[in-house]
């Protein structure tokens, strides 16, 4: 069975000025840790709202663990946790005071799903008198994800629980995950890191409110139509712009230290370095790279 | 009703915490209250008076001392005509100019009649109008004293004269401060219900929880109530403390029954509080909600019967007051400690604000919404 099935989902702003949410279809297994992997203003939190029964969609429709998200939103409600992208606990309130109300609304307490949080709750409950306000961003991470899974939800919606998290902690976070996917929660994730997307089972990308593809991150990482080189020189500068200016560049970026470029067919690394002797860069670095999340995107994004 | 409780339990915790509030609460009443009364006063004294005597005469210069004697002129200028005396006016040196002509007390004597000439300074309505009558008040008393000097009277009084003796009633010596207090407290607590509760649910939109309250199956009757509830209390608190003080400073004791007192401040607090949760409804940031409050407060302050009385209003503005919660409260107020009403001379007042509190609430819970 599905946990989350999304239609045709629809949303625009300002009288229909923005599209915010495009015509996205989707559908997430139950137990899936799925992940909405795109840039700022995509559309992933509109998506998220709609799904939470926050925002109302202007077209389309969705069913999250079989419920319709207009006509069954207070069941779902009962049903689903979500973490905003905004930390949105109550600031004047302890780690203690602030689980122990959500668990209140919920209508139970914190003993009786316990062992869900458990993980979790023994890394911040040292500091558990201490006020949410003054948690470090790593430590509000946690607390919201407590917070939210309080009432061992069947779908836990986590809008960006990563953003300004230092590198440790989202290792960390994206651990806490697989673990409560382990427990059969259904988890519907968004990132901008491309990174992440890996961690997921599936991913959807998307832009500009539309869904690019959707598939399992190895797939859509074998799914690259090129061969990707990496090439390095210095300076790094001019490597660019002659790439950028050879005929037969399909795609061409700096990625790291290195650049990523993909060519026509036909077109090896032979041609490549000759073109580029042409142009008065010899010591060229150029090997074959499997391609990431992110040259896939990047690639998506141009055709 | 657990989760009521917990709310309730969530939003005493919170605002216990925030000790802005808190020192707002019991510091504002007091202080208000020890100041407004005593500094707010309608009577009108240290007028500023500059006399031009053309005359120099014992006569004048008795009406002069008599004037100055009464307390409430100060003779801050003499000049030897109207013409050097108008610029004092025109710097504010003097508020009103009386003019003595020539032959004043040779005239009086021989034709039984002057005149005299008075300019009032119009800047300031209150002072000039008070400033005119008192004078205006003080010429007449001297007038007849000077016919009671000088006419013998024979054995009949001629002339019918019909004198007025007036009392007082519900404040015998005109107590301005026993009429403002119970105006303020009524002030008071309007505030502190309006603008706490309308803060308060700005502030889980402004920071963001309401987003995370939102998707919980907490029932808006619920989170509205966990709101109205603190405030409510609050409010009552405050118009205790307001009690107190006005009993301790000012020796104010409400005629009436305190009971009558706290089911009508306790009505009123629904309406009020209906009225800060309206305004929360339409804003998103503390900000807007703190502009909307505001306007809204001015205008219930100044057409709500403590400054100037309703009565005396323009009809049009009647009809505004009469949508204006603060006066009833005013009204009742004055009715009950100083008149020592009972819930029966105040029923149409209760029932009208009950009105209020159901409209205002109504309002504000079918546009509170859960989802956007």
């Amino acid at each position: 069975m599905e946990a989350v099935v999304v239609n045709a989902l629809s949303k625009t702003y300002g009288q229909g000025a923005t599209r915010a949410v495009d015509n996205v279809s989707f559908a997430v297994s139950k137990g899936e840790l799925f992940g909405l992997i795109g840039p700022d203003g995509a559309g992933k939190t509109s998506i998220f709202r709609m799904l939470t029964t926050v925002l109302l969609p202007d077209g389309g429709s969705a069913a999250v663990d079989g419920l319709d998200i207009v006509k069954d939103y207070k069941e779902i409600r009962n049903r689903v946790g979500y973490m905003p992208g905004k930390f949105s606990l109550y600031p004047d309130l302890s780690i203690e005071e602030n689980l122990n109300f959500f668990a209140t609304v919920f209508n139970t307490t914190v003993e009786e799903n316990y062992d869900l949080i458990k993980d979790i709750y023994v890394q911040i409950e040292p500091f558990k008198k201490r006020r949410a306000g003054k948690l470090s961003g790593g430590m509000k991470q946690k607390l919201a994800l407590c917070c939210a899974l309080i009432h061992k939800p069947s779908v836990l919606f986590l809008d960006e629980p990563t953003t300004g998290v230092d590198p440790v902690s989202r290792k960390e976070f994206w651990e806490m995950l697989r673990r409560l996917k382990e427990q059969n929660i259904t988890i519907v994730v968004s990132t901008p890191y491309m990174d992440e997307a890996t961690l997921c089972d599936r991913i959807a990308l998307i832009q500009n409110g539309k869904i690019l593809s959707i598939d399992t991150p190895a797939n859509v990482v074998a799914s690259y139509p090129d061969t990707l080189y990496a090439l390095r020189s210095e300076p790094m500068f001019a490597l660019l712009q002659a790439v950028e200016h050879y005929p037969h560049t399909r795609n061409s970026y700096a990625f790291g230290e290195y650049m990523h470029a993909s060519f026509t067919d036909g077109v090896g690394e032979d041609e490549v370095k000759n073109y580029l002797r042409e142009q008065g860069i010899a010591a060229v670095e150029m090997k074959k790279t499997t391609p990431t999340i992110e040259d896939c995107f990047i690639n998506k994004l141009k055709n | 009703m657990r989760t009521i409780l917990f709310l309730l339990q969530k939003e005493f915790k919170q605002i216990f915490r925030n000790r802005a509030i808190l020192v707002m609460i019991s510091v504002m009443p007091v202080v208000q209250l020890m100041v407004l009364p005593l500094a707010a006063n309608y009577e009108v004294k240290n007028i500023n008076l500059c006399v031009v005597d053309h005359d120099h005469s014992t006569t004048s210069q008795k009406l002069i001392n008599k004037i100055i004697s009464s307390g409430y002129f100060k003779l801050t200028g003499n000049a030897p005509s109207f013409h050097e005396a108008f610029p004092l006016m025109e710097s504010d040196a003097a508020d009103l100019i009386l003019e003595v002509p020539q032959n004043f007390e040779r005239n009086l004597v021989r034709e039984d009649e002057q005149k005299l000439f008075v300019a009032v300074n119009a800047i300031n309505g209150t002072k000039a109008n008070l400033g005119g009558a008192y004078l205006g008040s003080i010429i007449r008393d001297y007038n007849r004293e000077i016919r009671l000097d000088w006419n013998v009277p024979g054995r009949f009084n001629a002339a019918p004269v019909i004198d007025i003796s007036s009392s007082n009633w519900f404040n015998p010596l005109l107590n301005y401060r026993v009429f403002m207090v119970p105006g303020i407290l009524a002030i008071l607590v309007t505030m502190i219900g309006g603008f706490l509760t309308a803060l308060n649910i700005v502030k889980e939109k402004e920071v963001g929880t309401i987003e995370q309250i939102n998707v919980t199956p907490l029932r808006k009757h619920h989170f509205i109530l966990g709101k109205l509830i603190p405030f409510w209390v609050l409010g009552n608190v405050v118009f205790t403390l307001g009690l107190l003080v006005a009993w301790a400073i000012y020796g104010i004791v409400p005629v009436g029954n305190l009971i009558v007192l706290y089911v009508f401040v306790g009505v009123y607090l629904l309406a009020v509080l209906g009225f800060g949760l309206l305004v929360s409804t339409f804003c998103d940031t503390q900000q807007q909600a703190m502009f909307i409050m505001f306007f809204f407060m001015m205008i219930f302050i100044l057409m709500g019967g403590l400054f100037t009385p309703i009565d005396s209003m323009p009809e049009w503005a009647k009809l505004i007051s009469r949508f204006n919660p603060v006066s009833y409260l005013i009204s009742v107020m004055r009715m009950v400690v100083l008149k020592g009403s009972d819930l029966h001379d105040v029923r149409v007042h209760l029932g009208i604000v009950a009105l209020f509190a159901v409209v205002l609430n109504g309002w504000a819970v079918l546009n509170y919404k859960k989802t956007t």
